[in-house]
């Protein structure tokens, strides 16, 4: 690690952290290349050892480690570092708590700082719903081990053993006597420790967590409701101009020519600038177009409308998703590339009794966050700094120096509260777009993205189409199952070709518990004419609509209980194996499979709770229409039963719904189920509303008009939450809540009205 | 020329064009960045402020339509966070992403200012015109029926 970007992270530090104060200080440093991997990639490394700082580092900042997690003042208060970003799922509310538990801290006395983006934090990609499962016991072992220090040095004090003390409510106690010593009193003498090793840090046991697994307040609640949380267009800068884009209308188009007259003549316009366009594959690249860049916001939107401009469209401008959807129905119905097989899955179809087959279609999504992209970059002097909501500050960071030509150490990106990511802001091409402005302009700029902008300049949720197929036995049982996917991955972005690879198909075609003695997945074919993107849980809204359609349709074609068919294709609760799945890897979001099986028995559980809970066998007695779906992703495994009714306009509703979660141990449960009732809420605008259709290349949603959302009036009146409650390693939350919302939906739908909806958005087949 | 508005009780004098929505008067000019852009088309409801006590966009309210009227955000709904709607937000842990929030609480707040016990239905007539991406509207429900003293169901 350079010295350079050392001074960065300790500036930040200085600011946040009052560093005059001195104490105890500790953070980890994970090896440069560790750091580098992506998400998902599983790392098998060791946990990051805790370190103090060295002696160099103290002289300049007595103390502190410039990489620090969590820092014992002595006044007492406990600063403890969030590297992951904010953006609805209540990181801020979970990550730090597993430090304050080990520690033994007073959560009203611990300050929560936010990271930059730097390597020395590990991974501080936010996606993935990766944060809690990846590094729990990371965050417990930086804890822990600052309570050791804290012990050792109270130890000291009294001229005791360290197994006579214990810290628990922000203090040390000496067992059997009645001294205490609070943290703070402690700060600088456990500051001036060794650090112990890994060996002599004992995590606690569960029964000593205070916070782990109970509802904690919202930590950010109060700056939410009063306006003062900071998000990516409140950072205001002297001096700085706005920038809003008038980007090519088809990706990959450019610039003909442009008259900005028109635009400069307006009061509060400064500058026109072009932004050159960007050469595949078209990564984290700006988009290329004419920025206009004024006093504020809004003479920035009427320079922008006020240019003229010719566009050279480009290739992508062939892309019509309408002619699409047939090209991707065509490739699944030819074979693919098999990537699971199990069995004589042709053999066993070609001698079935019955055929059952279905095609499914899910069109492109946009993410929508409540706050457009948005990123203030300053440059100066061979520096640069930003201001960003973002999910990815690395990559952020990277992004930036890249299109500066600065290196890395030159530049720093400071995390701001995200108004919703879903995936958007894992990408950084608005922040380089901002810091090419900044550096053209010679001033701070912010870049504003309007809704439209959002909308069609968006990295779209993947088009997909699937073929599921079954063979039955004479007696009806399910001898053969067959399922062909296509869709352009993501991988597109960064130069791959159409077809998705085995770590794709994780997502619910390869981890899909199947008790079929003949099984088969197969991988077709599909181009990318657009950046296509990660949306909030992926792959497995399309894998998991259709698998999930399918089983209520099998059950339907053997005239029984879809929760009883659902189960028997689970079989009985046991570890799939890579053996039994048909595979010979699975990339499993990152975790071992040791660690975390397809475990066919969480998969029943859900189910058969979910279905308890929404008193599934008195639904036809009670006269409901309840739809199931069950799913396994991102290591936890989330059932949903919904309650189609039909509303008094005529329209087809969801009244009521119920969500099972197990996702191992949970740290704030409250946090857990508002991620759950939002899935519901994010399912159902993918089921019922949403779609992003393309002619001549060019989006053709522009707003909340023509790309409907969910709004509160269509809310169901109850969303019903139950955790299992479980010690097994954490899963993720983020996510998983979304899959099996879409197909539960269809299915309730099936049930309400008899008709079966395969493509989605339902809005195209019903009124809803 | 300048434009006179009251902003959260305080008189101010704006040197901006009257066809400036408010909207960007209070974040661009006044620094007011409770309030939120989302659309920028009154669709979304993220920049909902009261004038005269009635919920507006602001981002298609322009500046002159406020000239000699009285406006309030979120800064001003209450000195320190402490309107019923702002607690009850706050104890039933409302905000995820928190975004849309103030816009939520601002059009929940005029709403509450007429109806001091709305319905269910009421309620999401009233808040029709603000979404919410992260899907926090269970909550903002019971929210709005807590700070109206209203037993949830």
């Amino acid at each position: 690690m350079s010295q350079e970007r050392m001074l960065i992270a300790r500036r930040t530090f200085l600011a946040g952290l009052n560093l005059s104060v001195g104490g105890l200080a500790l953070g980890f440093f994970a090896p440069e290349a560790e750091a580098q991997k992506p998400t998902n990639e599983p790392s098998g490394r060791p946990g990051p050892k805790p370190q103090t700082s060295s002696q160099a580092q103290e002289d300049a900042v007595p103390g502190l480690n410039p990489n620090v997690f969590v820092h014992v003042a002595p006044d007492g208060v406990v600063t403890i570092v969030c590297h992951r970003s904010e953006m609805g799922q209540g990181i801020r509310s979970s990550l730090p708590v597993l430090i304050a538990d080990e520690l033994g801290a007073d959560m009203a006395r611990v300050k929560i700082l936010q990271a930059d983006g730097d390597k020395a934090y590990g991974d501080q990609n936010t996606d993935g719903s990766a944060s809690v499962r990846s590094i729990y016991e990371d965050m417990r072992r930086v804890g822990a081990t600052a309570r050791v220090m804290l012990v050792a040095a109270a130890a000291k004090r009294w001229r005791v053993k360290p197994e006579d003390c214990e810290a628990r409510d922000h203090a040390v106690f000496r067992r059997g006597g009645k001294e205490t010593l609070g943290f703070g009193e402690l700060a600088l003498e456990a500051g001036k420790l060794a650090v112990p090793k890994p060996a002599d840090v004992k995590l606690r046991p569960r029964s000593e967590l205070r916070y782990v697994g109970r509802p904690l307040p919202l930590l950010d609640g109060p700056a939410y409701v009063t306006g003062k949380a900071a998000f990516g267009a409140d950072v205001q800068l002297p001096g700085m101009l706005i920038a809003v884009i008038a980007r090519p209308p088809v990706v990959g188009g450019r610039v003909a020519k442009f008259d900005a007259s028109k635009a400069l003549a307006i009061p509060g316009v400064k500058r026109v600038i072009e932004i050159p366009a960007p050469t595949p594959p078209y990564r984290f690249q700006p988009w290329g177009g004419i920025a206009v860049l004024a006093e504020n916001t809004w003479a920035a939107m009427r320079g922008r409308a006020a240019l003229d401009i010719t566009w050279e469209h480009g290739e992508n401008a062939a892309y019509d998703s309408e002619a699409y959807q047939q090209t991707l129905l065509e490739a699944i119905r030819a074979p693919g590339t098999p990537v699971r097989n199990v069995g004589d899955t042709e053999g066993a179809l070609a001698k079935a009794t019955r055929l059952v087959e279905a095609e499914y279609h899910i069109p492109h999504h946009s993410h929508v966050p409540m706050e457009p992209p948005v990123a203030l970059a300053r440059v100066e002097g061979g520096t640069c700094e930003v201001w960003a909501p973002t999910q990815n500050p690395q990559a952020a960071r990277t992004e930036a120096a890249r299109v500066l030509g600065l290196s890395e150490e030159k530049v720093q990106v400071h995390v701001t509260f995200l108004g919703g990511g879903f995936g958007r802001k894992s990408k950084a091409d608005f922040v380089s777009e901002a810091c090419w402005l900044a550096k053209e302009a010679g001033v701070p700029v912010r870049v504003q993205w309007t809704r439209d902008d959002d909308i069609r300049h968006d990295y779209f949720h993947s088009v997909s189409a699937q073929r599921l197929s079954a063979g039955l036995d004479a007696s009806n049982k399910v001898i053969a199952w067959r399922h062909r996917t296509a869709f352009p991955p993501i991988a597109t972005l960064f130069g791959a070709p159409g077809k998705p690879s085995a770590r794709d198909l994780q997502q619910g075609v390869l981890d899909l518990a199947l008790s079929v003695p003949n099984v088969r997945a197969e991988v077709c074919e599909a181009k990318a004419y657009v950046r296509i993107g990660w949306l909030r849980s992926v792959y497995n809204i399309f894998h998991a609509f259709a698998v999930n359609s399918f089983i209520d349709e099998l059950a339907h074609a053997r005239g029984e209980d879809p929760r009883d068919v659902r189960l028997e294709l689970i079989g009985p609760p046991r570890v799939a194996t890579l053996k039994e799945l048909g595979i010979e890897q699975l990339a499993n979001y990152g975790a071992s499979v040791e660690q975390h099986p397809v475990d066919a028995g969480r998969l029943r559980g859900v189910v058969e709770r979910v279905t308890e809970l929404a008193r599934w066998k008195d639904r036809k007695k009670d006269g409901r229409a309840l739809g199931l779906a069950a799913h396994r992703s991102f290591l936890s495994y989330v059932g949903v039963v919904v309650s189609a009714v039909r509303k008094p306009d005529g329209r087809i509703g969801i009244d009521e719904a119920w969500v099972v979660v197990d996702a191992g141990t949970v740290i704030n449960p409250d946090r857990v189920r508002a991620q759950m009732e939002g899935s519901i809420i994010f399912g159902m605008g993918i089921a019922m509303h949403g779609a992003i259709t393309m002619k001549g290349g060019v989006a053709q949603q522009t707003s909340f008009h023509n790309y409907r959302l969910v709004r509160i009036g269509d809310a169901p009146r109850k969303i019903h939450v139950e955790i299992v409650q479980s010690e097994g390693a954490p899963g993720g939350i983020g996510e998983p809540g979304v899959p099996p919302v879409a197909p539960a939906i269809a299915n309730a739908i099936f049930a309400l009205t008899g008709q079966r909806i395969r493509e989605l958005p339902l809005s195209r087949s019903i009124q809803v | 020329m300048s434009i006179r508005v009251l902003i959260n009780g305080v008189e101010k004098d704006l040197d901006v064009d009257p066809e400036m929505p408010l909207l960007w008067a209070l974040r661009d000019v006044l620094a007011l960045t409770g309030t939120k852009y989302g659309c920028g088309q009154a669709l979304c409801g993220a920049c909902t402020v009261h004038l005269d006590g009635q919920v507006v966009r602001a981002c298609v309210t322009p500046m002159r339509r406020a000239e000699g009227r009285s406006v309030t955000t979120i800064e001003g709904l209450s000195p320190d966070g402490s309107h019923p709607l702002q607690k009850a937000w706050v104890d039933l842990g409302v905000p995820q992403c928190g975004f849309c929030q103030a816009g939520q609480i601002m059009t929940a707040a005029a709403l509450l200012a007429k109806k001091p016990k709305p319905t269910d239905a009421e309620i999401d007539q009233s808040l029709s015109g603000n979404l919410c991406r992260c899907g926090t509207y269970t909550r903002i429900r019971a929210a709005v029926k807590k700070a109206a003293g209203q037993p949830e169901e």
